[in-house]
């Protein structure tokens, strides 16, 4: 399918822009409330908004729901974001890539600072993987270490260098107040001090993450949510089989994130 | 109900091997102290406030005597040797041996039955605290109406305790039975419980003594507003395990997280440290009356929820074992389990419904604690909410205890006001439509999926129980029984802190709780 180059929201009837919106406000549900509600959709641009449910939540909030219809575009031919997912090799062309390369891709994981949320990396990292989809574990052309969750930067790339790893995978689920960007910038900080950059590739993965975010942040590339096993492996394993990726151009549909499917990277 | 088939006897044999489990614990147990257990003696006895840094006074007091290597006295002969030569107070006792650098900390002059003499009355008064403070609750509960199960609980999160206190009461109003105020992240890990009230920390804030006030203070208020009852939960789980039951027992919360397996596994906790921190901890909550949760639900985060779900109820006979040898009864026992079957596969809601009958009929005196969909949850979050029904669907017709409630935007941040009320409109409905359900189906279909995979459950529990008790907990946490996770029995944080007791260890608290029979 050709992409369209400009993009409204669809909902019934092409170009009806029609989007929902819920969220509360500090009001007690009534006449004034239910047009202030749809005052506050009005300001996000929504015309005709239809406030459709009103309820009250606590002693002091309201909640609502509306409908109404977007005005907005996108257009298409300004969004240039690369696109890791797009097409990732099967697991048997990874497989087959391995033997060329004819040594293991080392692969340290965990989830840094106080994140103690491990299904990300567990996800990705352990055999047994999500979903039906295996973690790196499974490839025979990785040697996977997964730290599990609370490990300190200090020890990650103690533990990288002493495992010789070709790759740092972090996983950060906690992103209240940007804690994980914070944690994420001081991780390829020291990485830098510690004179070993050049010789690993620093993937970051998890809810909140995205490719942009990652390079940002220093990491070479970042997951965001729906990320399965074989596209970190592909990822991996081109970069170091030295073939570029295939050129995800300005296509594809999902923009940040990537493909989206089930689970947390 | 409608019931599964339980083979009694295999259950029976599941209990004889998971009692034989807790008593190898419970025999090292008995023969080792830590410098948790053994500041929360330091607190039962008054022993309050912290220095310049935050340090608490218990941590500074306890650390200098584990230093000296004499912790396994107990701090309790320090302090009764200090009052027994004269000092004003148990208070100034600990000032002056933490922070004085005259102080002796070497054991000799007083014996540790002059030392034990010495705090009688302070002993009496550390206990009288916990049941003045369990009375207390238990009358202001009488006041309302019980509500009815499951008990519906929500969690709040926002990272600050006065913002917590706010939605705790929103979530009341919206119709909550349970709230719990959750720690953050890394709390577990410390070694140290902070003091005062808290306003930051990522996941959650602090379990402070004072935040615990904080929150009761609120609920104390919302409940007569509401004329509901609102329960407060918090975590006594970690290296600060033991201190955090005393703090709830004495400002009246009614349920607390608390389970060293899960410690164990999930948050890498030295086994032999939280073993014997869990074993005090669980004493204290014997005597308050709180109810525990216990973390088994957890395993099928890690491990794939139908081939480990025998993995739950094995840990579950354990749990139940290590509680009773704590002197919990089964009303205190809020054992843990969950509905994490990935909702694609084909009759993934029978075999929910049949793990969740099995173990609601195995531990049928137990407010058991059944736990939402997390694992299989996305940002879809109006797919989240139709999978949360589901699971509520699966409480109220297996009739669970206490059911902590999904939220739609599980995985996509903390919940906020909406998202808490969305789901207990959801469960309230569910709860009302389906209310006797289960009772009408009656029974099964006869060797039906339902009743094969509760057999098949019980018999791969009945195994494991078998192999563990063979193995011992400790080589079995070793190989990753449990959420195939692997441990070691001197790995993890912590383990510096356990210090076997010396033949005059002295800790009057422990012999009144043990002495006693639960309320």
């Amino acid at each position: 399918m050709t992409e369209q180059r400009y993009l409204r929201a669809y909902g019934d009837r092409d170009g009806d822009g029609m989007v929902q919106m819920s969220f509360t406000l500090g009001i007690l549900p009534g006449d004034r409330a239910r047009e202030a509600a749809k005052r506050f959709a009005e300001a996000h641009g929504l015309r005709d908004p239809l406030v459709t449910a009103m309820e009250q939540v606590s002693r002091e909030y309201t909640y609502f729901v509306v409908y109404g219809h977007s005005p907005h575009i996108v257009d298409m031919s300004d969004i240039h974001v690369e696109e890791l997912a797009a097409q990732p090799l099967t697991r048997e062309d990874v497989e087959a890539q391995g033997k060329k390369l004819g040594r293991k891709i080392v692969v340290v994981g965990a989830c840094t600072g106080s994140d103690a949320h491990t299904v990300g990396i567990d996800a990705i990292l352990n055999y047994k993987g999500f979903a039906g989809e295996k973690g790196l574990e499974s490839y025979k052309c990785f040697d996977t270490h997964n730290l599990g969750a609370q490990v300190e930067n200090e020890e990650l790339c103690e533990k990288a260098k002493a495992l010789g790893a070709d790759a740092i995978l972090v996983s950060q689920v906690i992103t209240q107040r940007n804690c994980h960007k914070e944690n994420s910038a001081a991780l390829v900080e020291m990485v830098k001090a510690q004179g070993f950059r050049e010789r690993v590739m620093l993937l970051l993965g998890g809810p909140r993450i995205t490719h942009g975010l990652a390079v940002e942040l220093g990491f070479d590339a970042g997951f965001g949510p729906g990320t399965k096993p074989n596209t970190v492996a592909s990822y991996l394993m081109e970069h170091y089989v030295g073939r570029s990726y295939p050129a995800g151009s300005a296509g594809g549909a999902g923009g940040a994130g990537g493909a989206v499917a089930k689970g947390e990277p | 109900m409608a019931r599964v088939p339980v083979d009694q006897a295999k259950v029976d044999a599941c209990r004889a091997y998971a009692a034989d489990v807790a008593n190898d614990v419970q025999h090292f147990i008995d023969r080792h102290t830590t410098v948790g257990v053994e500041r929360t003696v330091a607190r039962a006895y008054g022993v309050d406030g912290a220095d310049g840094e935050g340090t608490p006074l218990a941590n500074v007091l306890v650390d200098r005597i584990h230093r000296a290597g004499h912790a396994g006295w107990g701090v309790s002969y320090f302090l009764g040797r200090a009052l027994a030569e004269g000092a004003g107070s148990i208070q100034e006792a600990a000032e002056s041996l933490a922070y004085s650098e005259a102080a002796d900390v070497e054991p000799g002059r007083v014996s540790g039955a002059e030392a034990r003499a010495a705090l009688k009355e302070a002993t009496a008064a550390a206990i009288a605290r916990i049941d003045e403070a369990r009375d207390q609750r238990e009358a202001f509960k009488a006041r309302f109406t019980p509500a009815p199960l499951p008990l519906k609980y929500v969690i709040v999160a926002t990272g600050n305790i006065y913002d917590d206190a706010l939605q705790a009461k929103a979530a009341r109003y919206a119709g909550a039975d349970i709230v719990a105020v959750i720690r953050a992240t890394a709390q577990s890990l410390l070694d140290y419980v902070p003091e005062g009230p808290t306003t930051e920390g990522f996941g959650g804030t602090y379990a402070t003594q004072e935040n615990f006030r904080i929150i009761r203070r609120a609920a104390d208020e919302i409940s007569a507003e509401t004329g509901n009852y609102l329960a407060q939960t918090n975590y006594s789980s970690g290296l600060c395990m033991s201190e955090i039951a005393w703090m709830a027992a004495v400002e009246r919360l009614d349920m607390l997280l608390n389970d060293a397996m899960y410690g164990i596994l999930f948050r890498d906790i030295n086994m032999q440290r939280t073993f014997v921190d869990q074993y005090f901890s669980r004493r204290i909550v014997a005597r308050s009356g709180i109810v525990i949760n216990t973390g088994e639900d957890n395993y099928l985060t890690t491990a794939d929820a139908v081939e480990k779900a025998h993995t739950v109820l094995a840990s579950q006979f354990i749990n139940e074992a290590f509680a009773k040898r704590a002197g919990l009864r089964e009303e205190q026992m809020g054992l843990g389990h969950a509905f994490e079957i990935n909702p694609w596969l084909e009759d993934s809601f029978l075999f929910e419904v049949s793990q969740a009958q099995l173990v609601r009929q195995i531990f049928d005196r137990h407010p058991v604690k059944w736990m939402p969909p997390t694992k299989f949850k996305t940002g879809d979050i109006f797919h989240s909410h139709v999978h949360d029904a589901m699971f509520n669907l699966a409480g109220i017709m297996t009739g669970q205890s206490i059911e902590l409630l999904g939220m739609f935007s599980e995985a996509v941040h903390t919940p906020l006001l909406m998202d808490r009320y969305l789901s207990l409109k959801s469960a309230k409905y569910i709860f009302g439509a389906a209310r006797h359900l289960g009772d009408e189906i009656g029974q099964w279909k006869p060797g039906g999926i339902v009743e094969s995979r509760a057999v098949e459950v019980l018999d791969r529990a009945h195994e494991l129980l078998e192999e563990v008790q063979r193995e011992t907990i400790w080589d079995a946490i070793g190989r990753g029984a449990f959420g195939d996770v692997k441990r070691t029995r001197t790995g993890g944080k912590g383990y510096r802190g356990v210090v076997a007791r010396h033949e005059a260890y002295v800790n009057p608290i422990l012999d009144a709780l043990e002495g006693t029979e639960a309320p």
